[in-house]
């Protein structure tokens, strides 16, 4: 039989995002609300000043919340379901089944990050250039949080420990980190403590661009060369330490 | 289907051997069931030949193909229900089935028409829209055996599919798997002996990661001293005049063990004194305990 790599992917997508929106709307709630309370409360802490800092802000949360949300589907379509081992035992590989849960996240996350556009678009201006510098952006903290996310999985061995991970990564990447808020809003000498996360380069880059803060060429550089080098080493420990198949 | 494995030993991070030089040789299409007691390795020899688990050493191929190194083909042609596999709680039937069968390959609408028409042929259709939380246990296991039924792969492994169901569950999964031995190969994990008697071809028991009897229901017959069994309802039957051994019963029954050679004898002696008795060939109940406990019929 001819068999359609597309399928395969869809199949994660369906799994891990279709019917769970289809029979659990309720679901669709939990990533509205997480990045929209905190644009909420930075609004109403500003008088608005920082909404549009803030909008960007909800977008990389959404779409690093997306993306380690991954780790805690793995590992309960594993550990749980056994639903990963059916997998393995059938044609479809360990490439296309990651990319099938990374987009499943997108596509879950779809309905809010629709919602964060348009505020993107409302309060936030930016050039066509800098729309796709900030596309791109997004797309780079996102497959970073895919590859903390696999990374994170290959350690689980419980849904409950994926809990812990998912609880911890929240705060540390997006709730703390000037994400949401400028940087010169951290009293030195505890800003060098924001440069630890990588949603802060990411962040600096996307303000940049809207013309929130202000980077050097050599900044700009050096942030995008941090971002994609520790996407690569995540990505690459992930591809090492994850195992298809038990030893 | 050939299914050849060749001194297999897996033995986990802990240094806890779990299988030990497993060797065997099959060659017929039905279902080839594996038996043991908890943690006698049946889980393990199957994920090893399912390709999720790497063996420590030996080789196992299928069809010629060697499960740790042509992997890629050999998932092709297989499909697997692990053990306490579950049914993802928010999905039904018909999602559980298409999805796994578009992990296979199949584009969305063959596989939404292919779920449908095995839910139908299974005589699922009352339940085929409904969440699988709200399934009873033995629905299920049904749903995750129809899953694999409704691929096209030709060897199907099945580990411990009926445990914790009723018989009456049960019964329903043995009709499933009945179905499908004619035209694809199963290999069944089960604690059921009767199981395995009731349904396989070829039998392979289990003990502490090893193989101690392998064969079918003949075959392990032959291990045992004594091929037959008659039960005599008296509960103080004497065994002078025949060569066996007995074993009186609890409840006022006499069970005797005796060669081939003697059931005829006996059972003239048995009707010549106006005893109840029945004759059968010993159970894989009798031949297991005889094997893993080393009864008196070994």
């Amino acid at each position: 039989m001819i068999r359609h790599q597309g399928s395969q992917i869809y199949a994660s997508i369906l799994v891990n995002a279709l019917y769970a929106m289809v029979n659990y709307p309720i679901m669709l709630v939990n990533t509205l609300l997480a990045p929209l309370s905190i644009l909420a409360v930075v609004t109403f802490a500003t008088h608005g000043t920082l909404l549009p800092v803030a909008a960007e802000g909800a977008l990389i949360m959404s779409m690093v919340g997306s993306g380690t949300a991954m780790q805690g589907d793995l590992s309960h379509l594993k550990n749980d379901m056994r639903m990963q081992d059916m997998v393995v035992s059938s044609p479809t590989g360990p490439g296309i089944y990651i990319t099938g849960m990374a987009l499943s996240q997108i596509v879950y996350s779809f309905p809010t990050l629709v919602l964060l556009v348009i505020f993107n678009i409302l309060f936030v201006h930016l050039t066509a250039i800098g729309a796709l510098i900030v596309f791109t952006d997004m797309a780079t903290i996102f497959t970073f949080a895919v590859s903390l996310g696999f990374f994170l999985s290959t350690l689980s061995t419980d849904i409950v420990q994926s809990w812990a991970f998912s609880g911890i990564l929240s705060p540390i990447l997006t709730t703390i980190p000037p994400v949401y808020y400028p940087i010169s809003y951290i009293p030195m000498p505890y800003r060098y403590l924001a440069y630890i996360s990588p949603t802060t380069y990411a962040a600096q880059i996307a303000q940049n661009q809207a013309g929130f803060t202000t980077l050097t060429l050599v900044q700009t550089a050096a942030y995008w060369s941090i971002l994609l080098l520790i996407t690569v080493v995540f990505g690459y420990i992930a591809m090492r330490r994850s195992r298809w198949r038990d030893i | 289907m050939q299914l050849e494995a060749t001194s297999i030993f897996k033995t986990y991070e802990k240094k806890i051997p779990a299988l030990v030089d497993i060797s065997f040789h099959l060659d017929q299409r039905g279902i080839f069931s594996l038996i043991g007691e908890n943690g006698a390795g049946k889980t393990t020899l199957v994920r090893i030949l399912c390709t999720q688990l790497l063996p420590t050493s030996g080789s196992a191929m299928i069809d010629g193909l060697d499960v740790v190194l042509d992997a890629k083909q050999i998932r092709e042609r297989i499909a697997a229900v692990p053990q306490e596999a579950r049914a993802v709680p928010w999905m039904t039937p018909v999602q559980t089935i298409t999805a796994y069968l578009m992990y296979r390959g199949y584009t969305h609408a063959d596989a939404v028409q292919r779920s449908i028409d095995t839910i139908r042929k299974l005589g699922m259709e009352k339940i085929e829209n409904q969440k699988n939380r709200k399934l009873s246990g033995g629905q299920k296991r049904k749903v995750l055996v129809a899953t694999v039924l409704a691929s096209e792969a030709d060897i199907i492994f099945l580990d411990e599919p009926s445990t914790g169901l009723d018989y009456i569950s049960r019964k329903e999964l043995w009709g499933l798997f009945t179905s499908m031995k004619s035209e694809r190969s199963i290999i069944l994990t089960t604690h059921y002996l009767e199981e395995a008697e009731e349904l396989a071809t070829s039998i392979a028991i289990l003990n502490k990661g090893k193989l101690v009897g392998f064969g079918s229901m003949e075959d392990l017959r032959k291990l045992s001293k004594y091929p037959y069994s008659i039960k005599v309802s008296s509960p103080n039957f004497e065994l002078d005049e025949v060569k066996g051994e007995a074993i009186h019963l609890p409840d006022g029954v006499t069970q005797i063990f005796t060669y081939e050679s003697n059931v005829y004898n006996l059972v003239n002696n048995l009707i010549s004194r106006g005893l109840r008795f029945s004759v059968q060939e010993i159970s894989l109940n009798t031949i297991f305990e005889n094997i893993i406990y080393g009864g008196a019929n070994r």
